[in-house]
């Protein structure tokens, strides 16, 4: 098959003072009619870079050093800037990662979809409404009619993707650029997008260049693979030939993080418990002024759980499904409106404020963001030790507990003294955990800990703290919305959908026979299902 | 549907602030020494047997309590009574509506000139940012925001009126010329231009320091990349996709300075001696004329409530998460 987009040799400078002189060195790629292409890497790797450099949409001080795009004859490196308007969005089309913040939140999406129509052909605006409909149609937005009028705000994650989709296919281009499109969305939504952006390249004989991080995704969709390092393009071939018989050291690393689907051997844990939630419920009511626009919302609803000292609970559920507003119940960072939270013996709702500060350095939390959750303006180290200053610990000893604890999460002891920009952010997800564990919690409630992070990051921070539950003997409650992740460290798992725990057990036997219908589906939505299932039965031989 | 709901909480919230503005600054008066009828006797060269001034108290109704006199103001208010002024011998709503067009209309000029000026300059200084247009336009806004008006105001004049004798130096409008129509208008327009920019000045700046940071902001956004992506070119982008995202936050603050604004206009209109509602506030003060006052107080509270609800409705308009969220 002919070649619709070809990439030769692209090298593209970063400016100076970066970690790189090159975000993309020598690139050389061929994307073929009617095929999905994936472009796979960790942040950093530069496959965003390559999209955006095939539509000129460099940031600025960033520009294309040398090679050639060719796009049906044309070098785009070389085109006009009038040139590559007219290609935007006609002959070239692009999809975001965030459908929340890609649309303009003051437009009507059918305003949004029409402008391209507007902007690259003569029709009226009846014709052009027609079409705009008819797209919506195609992607299968519930309400298509409903749609056209509402604003971003008024559609979910997946419907704003699927508009998107509709928006970027509105001229037939022969080339559709996706990046990681549904990193952002749930699973099973994620699962729904994937199948429409499959059948639709079917359909339409669009070739789509599809770029992701995750392997999963890459064994469900691509037709062809090339693996991104540092910008440089390390391997390339059919899917089926990468994932089976990866070449480069990198791509085997990379796939070798792939969690597999199959649960661990059942570890032995107390059965005593060491937190209890018994009918805990958690309703949001939002009264107003004047008694207007009340709303209510059941986040958490009639939920019983028991975490035994020592063990792991998960907590899987897709957004909205209250998993972390019952995360804030057990930390007490919300008050339960009935139920019952037992740290031990001790039940939390019948402490004064002062018991509960005082009680809060035995059930400790770990962020999702390793970004937001640290204070840039203060060291890694004072950030560690604050937890026990506060505590009544003086600094002297507090700062060389920090300096103990980083040793620990596996950093350098005389990092203390930096700030958290300084840290990559697996780093400072270490240093998460590490100030969560400054205060010698007997359990520690992770929210989303690795969601973040990078597949390779996501396995060592997993494997620490693994590791520290056996060292510490510490019990984790860990949310996450992520199968994948639930099934690589914990015991038990518990689904959760609208608020309510629809099934829970030892993990083993959720996965493998899973009883509620909400949790089949979300085993049957995990991107590359097959792929992780049979690696798990059968390891990939490792080099 | 929406926005008429929402206009109308916001009608309704408003009511109790205009209460708490009345009754403090009823109160504050109380502090100073000296009340109206002070003020009176002084103007009428002092004196007064002790009959005569309690006489004059009990005309006014200053000889009951503070309290009573408080609910009696407030009851007379709620029949739209703002009372009878002493020292200008008519009704406080005559003395006030005489003043109160001048003042519209150098708030309105002003406003629109800063709101327009301010918007252009801070989409000129984004779009060339670091550029000279935007070292130009930056460092102007700087000198505007730093200068005093009422020295530009002087200045204005020493220039326009006394060495080019282009523009008045000062009032509403030339008086004894008996112009009419047209002739008129354009007469009063010439006397507000000077007023207009020196109490422009100062929020032109600020609004174009606003702009061009939202823009800046705006810019960088997802959906703008998105709108280059289907190959929009530059000035749709800005036109279509930022312009109305970078305003949001320029028109909070329109709504938000209404009230410096009207502060503002006290100087203005001092220094060309514009017959307005500042003036009238300061020579209030000065002459203990509690009534007058208050009727300014609450006519400025009225003002400023007004242009706040003008602005929400707009807000909402612009911004559709808004009328969503109260709703």
């Amino acid at each position: 098959m002919s070649a619709i987009l070809s990439i030769e040799g692209l090298t593209v400078g970063l400016p100076k003072g970066a970690d790189r002189p090159h975000a993309l060195s020598r690139v050389t790629l061929e994307l073929r009619a009617g095929e999905i292409l994936c472009v796979v890497g960790e942040s950093g790797s530069g496959k965003s870079m390559t999209a955006s450099a095939i539509l000129r949409l460099l940031p600025p001080n960033v520009a294309i050093e040398a090679g050639r795009i060719l796009f049906e004859g044309k070098d785009l490196a070389a085109a006009t800037e009038a040139e590559m308007r007219a290609i935007r969005g006609a002959g070239i089309a692009m999809i975001f990662q965030e459908p929340m913040t890609a649309l303009n939140p003051l437009r009507t999406i059918g305003d949004q979809i029409g402008e391209m129509f507007r902007i690259h052909t003569d029709l009226g605006r009846a014709e052009t409404d027609k079409r705009a409909l008819a797209l919506l149609e195609d992607v299968h937005i519930p309400d298509p009619k409903l749609a056209m009028r509402a604003y971003p705000h008024e559609l979910s994650g997946g419907q704003r993707q699927r508009a998107m989709i509709a928006m970027a296919l509105a001229l037939s281009p022969r080339v559709l650029i996706a990046d990681e499109p549904t990193t952002a969305l749930d699973v099973t939504t994620q699962a729904q997008i994937l199948a429409l952006i499959r059948d639709l390249q079917r359909r339409l004989g669009t070739a789509v260049l599809f770029i992701t991080h995750d392997f999963g995704v890459v064994a469900e969709i691509a037709d062809r693979v090339a693996v991104m390092q540092h910008g440089i393009l390390v391997e390339q071939g059919e899917a089926a030939e990468v994932l089976q018989r990866p070449q480069h050291a990198y791509t085997q690393a990379l796939i070798a993080a792939v969690p597999p689907l199959t649960a661990p051997p059942p570890r032995a844990f107390s059965s005593e418990a060491i937190l209890r939630l018994e009918g805990v419920s958690k309703t949001y009511r939002n009264g107003g002024f004047f008694g207007r626009g009340k709303r209510v919302t059941r986040a958490v609803r009639d939920v019983s759980l028991v975490l035994p000292r020592g063990g792991t609970l998960g907590i899987v559920g897709e957004s909205g499904s209250g998993k972390s507003t019952l995360a804030r119940c057990i930390m007490h960072l919300v008050k339960p409106d009935a139920g019952v939270i037992r740290l031990g013996d001790t039940d939390l709702a019948s402490l004064s404020p002062a018991q509960l500060r005082a009680s809060a350095k035995r059930i400790q939390m770990v962020f999702q963001d390793p970004y937001g959750s640290l204070n840039p303006r203060r060291r890694a180290g004072e950030l560690v030790a604050q937890g026990p200053m506060v505590h009544g610990m003086a600094r002297g000893p507090a700062m060389a507990r920090a300096r103990e604890l980083f040793a620990l999460v596996g950093l350098d002891p005389a990092a203390i003294d930096r700030f958290p920009h300084e840290f990559s952010g697996g780093q400072r997800q270490r240093i998460g955990i590490a100030r969560a564990l400054a205060l010698d919690p007997e359990v520690l409630v992770a929210d989303e800990p690795v969601s973040a992070l990078d597949v390779s990051v996501q396995a060592q921070v997993l494997k620490l703290l693994a590791e520290l539950r056996a060292r510490l003997g510490l019990s984790i409650v860990l949310i996450t919305h992520d199968l994948r992740v639930a099934v690589q460290v914990c015991d038990l798992v518990a689904v959760m959908k609208d608020g309510e725990v629809v099934e829970h057990g030892p993990i083993g036997r959720v996965f493998e026979a899973p009883e509620h219908e909400y949790t089949r589906s979300l085993l049957a939505s995990v991107p590359g299902r097959d792929f992780a299932l049979a690696k798990g039965a059968a390891p990939l031989s490792r080099v | 549907m929406r926005i008429l709901s929402l206009a109308g909480r916001r009608l309704a919230a408003s009511l109790p602030s205009l209460l708490i503005i009345l009754i403090g600054v009823f109160l504050l008066l109380q502090l100073a020494p000296g009340d109206t009828v002070d003020a009176l006797l002084a103007q009428m060269g002092g004196g007064g047997d002790a009959a005569t001034t309690a006489e004059l108290r009990r005309f006014y109704g200053l000889d009951v309590s503070v309290p009573v006199q408080l609910g009696n103001y407030l009851w007379r208010l709620v029949r739209l009574d703002l009372g009878f002024s002493a020292i200008y011998g008519k009704p406080v709503s005559t003395v006030i509506l005489e003043r109160l067009p001048a003042t519209l209309l150098l708030m309105s000029a002003s406003l629109s000139f800063a709101f327009f000026f301010g918007l252009l300059f801070g989409v000129i200084a984004a779009r060339r940012v670091n550029g000279w247009q935007d070292s130009v336009i930056s460092t102007l806004g700087l000198l505007f925001y730093a200068t005093p008006s009422f020295w530009f105001g002087l200045m204005a004049i020493v220039l326009f009126s006394v060495h080019l004798q282009w523009l008045p130096a000062g009032g509403m409008e030339s008086i004894g010329e008996g112009f009419t129509g047209f002739t008129r208008v354009m007469d009063i327009a010439s006397h507000f231009v000077l007023p207009t920019l020196t109490l422009g000045l100062i929020f032109l700046a600020i609004y174009l320091r606003i702009m061009r940071a939202s823009m800046l902001e705006v810019l960088t956004l997802d959906f703008v990349r998105t709108a280059r992506a289907k190959g929009l070119d530059e000035t749709r982008i800005i036109t279509r996709h930022v312009l109305r995202n970078a305003m949001l936050p320029m028109v909070t603050l329109i709504g938000l300075q209404a009230g410096t604004m009207l502060g503002g206009s006290v100087v203005v209109e001092s220094v060309f001696s514009l017959p307005g509602l500042g003036r009238l506030a300061y020579e209030a003060v000065v002459q203990r004329d509690l009534n007058t006052l208050l009727g300014i107080v609450f006519i400025s509270a009225l003002l400023v409530i007004a242009v706040n609800f003008l602005v929400d409705l707009l807000y909402a308009r612009l911004d559709p998460r808004i009328a969503r969220e109260g709703s």
